[in-house]
């Protein structure tokens, strides 16, 4: 790590000097700086915010419409309390701000990101190198892109990555026919309030035979108290093409719940791949309700690699529609709950096509009174034949009263498909923990080392750098894990 | 009676008005004042509660729409005391439409060993504390509060089996259960206490007998899809006390127009062990809820399940394994094997209690699918809330291996007997695990009656 001024960063270089398997320090979230923010839309919900919102972003009056149509979707829809955790029922959504926006155009290059931007990178530990590789990033500060020039690169391939209100308004030929089709506004109750007050986001059109070399990354920050953010991404892989897109996020500790509820829609057509990596660590008072599905045309995959280690609860399955003969869909996921979380995952495979393949492996890791929860469908319907769906889900709890549930409902219907499920719960190996404290290690590190490995077999299909950036987060949780 | 028609709503009790229950208590009042309470606030609780509806998740997948409380005939009396043939040899309780037609005394030694084979309203009168410890005692945790206390409010009479501490009992125990009658309404109940390390195996057989007016036929053999509807709510309490070995199994064999519904309840003291067997076969729609309380150390209970679903049979199969203390084992085994269009619904879980260390669970639904158009769902679940522990869970759906079918057509083995041999196959090693040779013959002859009906 490269010497940095700023005197936070500092302490996390001594930090990673005494113990250097502990990179990131966790405490670097916790902050906030006074930003100006140019555009606030106040807190609380109702039409007048929508219409506010949608002004601001000169929206045209097609999407005002689907945001209004959305708005009364939401109010109308139940809490799916009668499945879902009651936590839910804690959600406020009368103090939380629907929208907030520094009114800052998009911007090209490292030097036009404002300093107090560059401040919040810097406090994130994230070290020269990295920084300059970061410069590759879409990076989001709050609702809007803060900072872009990949863009300028993936253009000459012409490929469009652009924000939401970008895509909506310059784009729309290309980006109507997909929006809100993949899912529907009243898919559940927090895809219709994103599709009521979604800003941010990513839009990504990938022409045919097209492959982008480089992963395309966006990271994203709430940097308000009490304030929700509600991207809006949607990516569309046209024939043949392939693209990586990786989404971290990290956020500051308040004293307040706030509210994260984006929605994700991927399309990939015929022969197409997509790839979408997410490494979710928000605060631990960040509800986190995310709507995440893609189409798989014929002989497209999918595949969804996600990671949740922050946030008070997380409720994600990311989903494949199998729509075309061979499509494949996956699902990767790596859940850490330490005390306060509950990290309800899991995954979604619809099979809608003949000789469509699914896996899903799921790994999770609860830690002191943490709660991880797999919910899971895989549903084949009639007439199909030469579907397969493989689903694994092993739990690792490492305290006495750890908890992990685990919910999947299969369907399948007639005697030409395969489904397999399996599901095993464990606690670490106690003569391994004694084996490596015999050679030196504490058992912390024992631990930390014994987890890592739980995780390793999915870690390492990860992107180097968010690999590495997962071990110290798990590194980091595990700390004070144990005696 | 205090529940007014004004209140309830026909639809949510159907055939079971209140003024067929004050008809039923009617014919029980000469039974302990306790009891009648009893039923009276079932009744009240049954009229009280909704029927399942979309979006219960105890109910996902369950056909809500052929749930129906109309069209059955309650307390009909059978006049004369026809014989029910069993596959398990002479029943030592035979109950017709709630009400006791035969019986055969088990051997002589064990009445004064003090093994009591008896029913439910003898025991009433003669061992009313061990009832009120055990008939419908445990919480309804799987969605069918409103059957549970329809069923108490409505039992007739039922079986009651009690085996002393220490003793073993040589043979099984079999009872059966009939409905007679083309809209016969039945509420079975077998209730099973078996004392510290005692033995003992309990059959309940479930079938049906055409109308009254035609003469009386083999149950098993009742295939047809007979006119009008039945209507089964049955329960059964099993209660293995320390040390004790319970096996019971139960056969299922309701006629094709039955809507079924049988709630078990099973505790496990310490280093008891239960193995249970269901075997289903019959009815139209049928919901089996079956609980199972590890309730000290040592404790073990064995799950078992094989059900042969055909036509548009449902078969809807609800479990709890309750791990309440450390160093307990459950094992459970569903096996489903689907025809025509029929549909299954395994829906499992199973709950490890704060510091019930030392926990091994396991839980596995097999679904064998023969048919395009059968429909077969899966939920598995575990809620797990102590670490040191071994759960595992599996469910799997798919045909045969197509190259063992395509050997055995090979061998000019036709179409249908490889359906038949697969089948067997599949079901064997859980028939396997049945110690008594005489029962697996038994359940094997019954799943063949059903495989190749008598043209």
């Amino acid at each position: 790590m490269s010497e940095l001024p700023d005197s936070a960063t500092l302490t996390a270089a001594d930090e990673a000097a005494a113990n250097p398997v502990v990179g990131i320090d966790q405490t670097a979230g916790n902050f906030s700086y006074k930003v100006d923010y140019a555009f606030d839309a106040g807190t609380g919900l109702n039409e007048d915010t929508v219409r506010y919102i949608s002004s601001v972003k000169k929206e045209a009056p097609w999407i005002l419409e689907f945001r209004l149509k959305a708005l009364k979707k939401f109010l109308a829809m139940p809490m799916p309390t009668h499945w879902a955790t009651k936590d839910l029922e804690n959600i406020d959504f009368n103090k939380i701000r629907y929208y907030l926006s520094q009114g800052q155009k998009p911007k090209r290059t490292w030097d036009e990101v404002p300093d107090d931007i560059k401040k919040t990178f810097e406090r994130l530990g994230i070290p020269e190198q990295e920084r300059r590789f970061l410069s590759g990033v879409e990076a989001q500060f709050d609702s809007e892109a803060a900072y872009s020039n990949i863009k300028d690169l993936v253009a000459k391939q012409g490929v469009i990555f652009v924000n939401s209100t970008e895509g909506l308004r310059e784009h729309p030929e290309l980006f109507r026919k997909f929006f809100g089709k993949v899912i529907p506004t009243g898919d559940n109750k927090f895809s219709a309030l994103n599709s009521a007050v979604f800003s941010g986001g990513s839009f990504i059109y990938v022409p045919k035979g097209v492959k982008v070399a480089q992963p395309l990354q966006a990271y994203f920050r709430i940097n308000a108290e009490n304030f929700g953010q509600f991207e809006r991404t949607l990516i569309i892989a046209d024939e043949g093409s392939e693209v990586v897109y990786m989404e971290g996020c990290t956020a500051p500790k308040f004293s307040t719940s706030t509210l994260h509820s984006a929605v994700v829609e991927l399309v990939a057509l015929k022969g197409a791949k997509i790839q979408y990596i997410t490494v979710q660590n928000w605060a631990n008072n960040v509800f986190n309700l995310v709507t995440k599905r893609g189409v798989a045309h014929e002989e497209a995959e999918i595949k969804w690699i996600d990671c949740n280690i922050g946030s008070r609860l997380t409720m994600k399955y990311p989903g494949v529609v199998l729509k075309g003969r061979k499509a494949r869909g996956e699902v990767l996921s790596i859940a850490l709950a330490n005390d306060g979380q509950h990290q309800d995952t899991g995954a979604k495979m619809i099979h809608a096509a003949d000789e469509t393949t699914s896996n899903i492996v799921a790994k999770s890791i609860s830690v002191g009174q943490g709660r991880s929860t797999y919910r899971g469908i895989v549903h084949i319907p009639k007439h199909l034949k030469g579907c397969k769906n493989n689903t694994e889900c092993d739990a690792l709890l490492i305290n006495t009263n750890s908890r992990t549930d685990t919910y999947p409902a299969i369907t399948v219907r007639g005697d030409r498909n395969a489904t397999q499920h399996e599901a095993s719960v464990s606690k670490v190996n106690e003569e391994m923990i004694f084996y490596m404290q015999s050679r030196g290690l504490t058992e912390g590190q024992a631990m930390s080392l014994a987890v890592n490995g739980f995780i390793n077999d999915l870690a390492r299909q990860f992107p180097m750098e968010y690999s590495v950036e997962l071990k110290r987060l798990i590194d980091l949780e595990m700390e004070g894990s144990v005696g | 009676m205090s529940a007014s028609p004004a209140i309830v709503q026909a639809s949510t009790v159907g055939s079971f008005t209140a003024e067929a229950f004050a008809a039923h208590l009617g014919a029980q009042k000469h039974l302990p004042a306790r009891w009648l309470d009893r039923k009276r606030a079932a009744y009240e609780k049954f009229a009280s509660l909704p029927m399942p509806k979309r979006g219960d998740e105890a109910w996902r997948f369950s056909n809500i729409g052929t749930l129906t409380l109309e069209g059955f005939e309650v307390g009909r009396v059978v006049p004369d005391a026809p014989s029910v043939s069993s596959p398990f040899g002479p029943a030592h309780l035979t109950f017709v439409n709630n009400t006791l037609a035969a019986r055969t005394a088990p051997v002589a030694d064990l009445a004064s060993q003090g093994v009591i084979v008896a029913t439910l309203h003898e025991a009433l009168t003669r061992h009313p504390e061990l009832l009120q410890a055990h008939f419908m005692a445990q919480p309804q945790k799987l969605g069918s509060e409103k059957f549970a206390a329809l069923h108490t409010a409505f039992v007739g009479n039922g079986a009651f089996v009690y085996v002393p501490r220490g003793v073993e009992l040589p043979a099984p125990i079999v009872i059966t259960h009939a409905a007679r009658g083309a809209a016969a309404a039945v509420f079975p109940h077998t209730l099973v206490i078996a004392e510290e390390n005692s033995k003992a195996t309990v059959v309940d057989l479930f079938a049906s007998m055409p109308d009254l007016s035609s003469p009386a036929t083999d149950p098993a053999s009742d295939h047809g899809e007979s006119e009008g509807t039945r209507f089964a709510c049955g329960a059964n309490d099993l209660y293995a006390g320390h040390g004790s070995n319970v096996t019971y199994v139960a056969a299922q064999n309701w006629s094709r127009d039955t809507l079924s519904f049988q709630l078990n309840s099973t505790i496990v003291r310490r280093d008891a062990r239960v193995q249970s067997l269901n075997l289903h076969l019959g009815a139209r729609q049928a919901r089996h809820e079956s609980l199972s309380q590890l309730q000290a150390p040592g404790a073990f209970s064995q799950m078992l399940a094989l059900t042969l679903a055909q036509g548009a049979q449902e078969f809807d199969q609800r479990t709890l394994q309750i791990h309440q203390a450390p160093n307990t084992k459950s094992d459970l085994l569903y096996k489903n094997a689907l025809c025509d269009q029929s549909r299954t619904i395994f829906s499992g879980l199973i709950v490890v209690d704060p510091d019930a260390q030392k926990t091994d669970a396991y839980q596995s639904n097999r679904n064998l699918m023969l048919s395009d158009d059968a429909e077969a769902n899966s939920l598995p679940g575990l809620e797990i809330q102590a670490n040191d522990v071994r759960c595992t869970h599996g469910a799997t759906s798919s045909r045969i291996d197509p190259e063992q079918e395509f050997y055995l057509e090979s061998r000019g083995i036709r179409p249908a007997a490889v359906q038949e041999l697969l089948t067997f196959g599949f079901f064997a090693d859980v028939l396997a695990k049945l110690e008594h040779e005489g029962l697996r013959e038994s359940l094997q002859a019954m799943t063949r009656a059903k495989l190749q009906p008598p043209s």
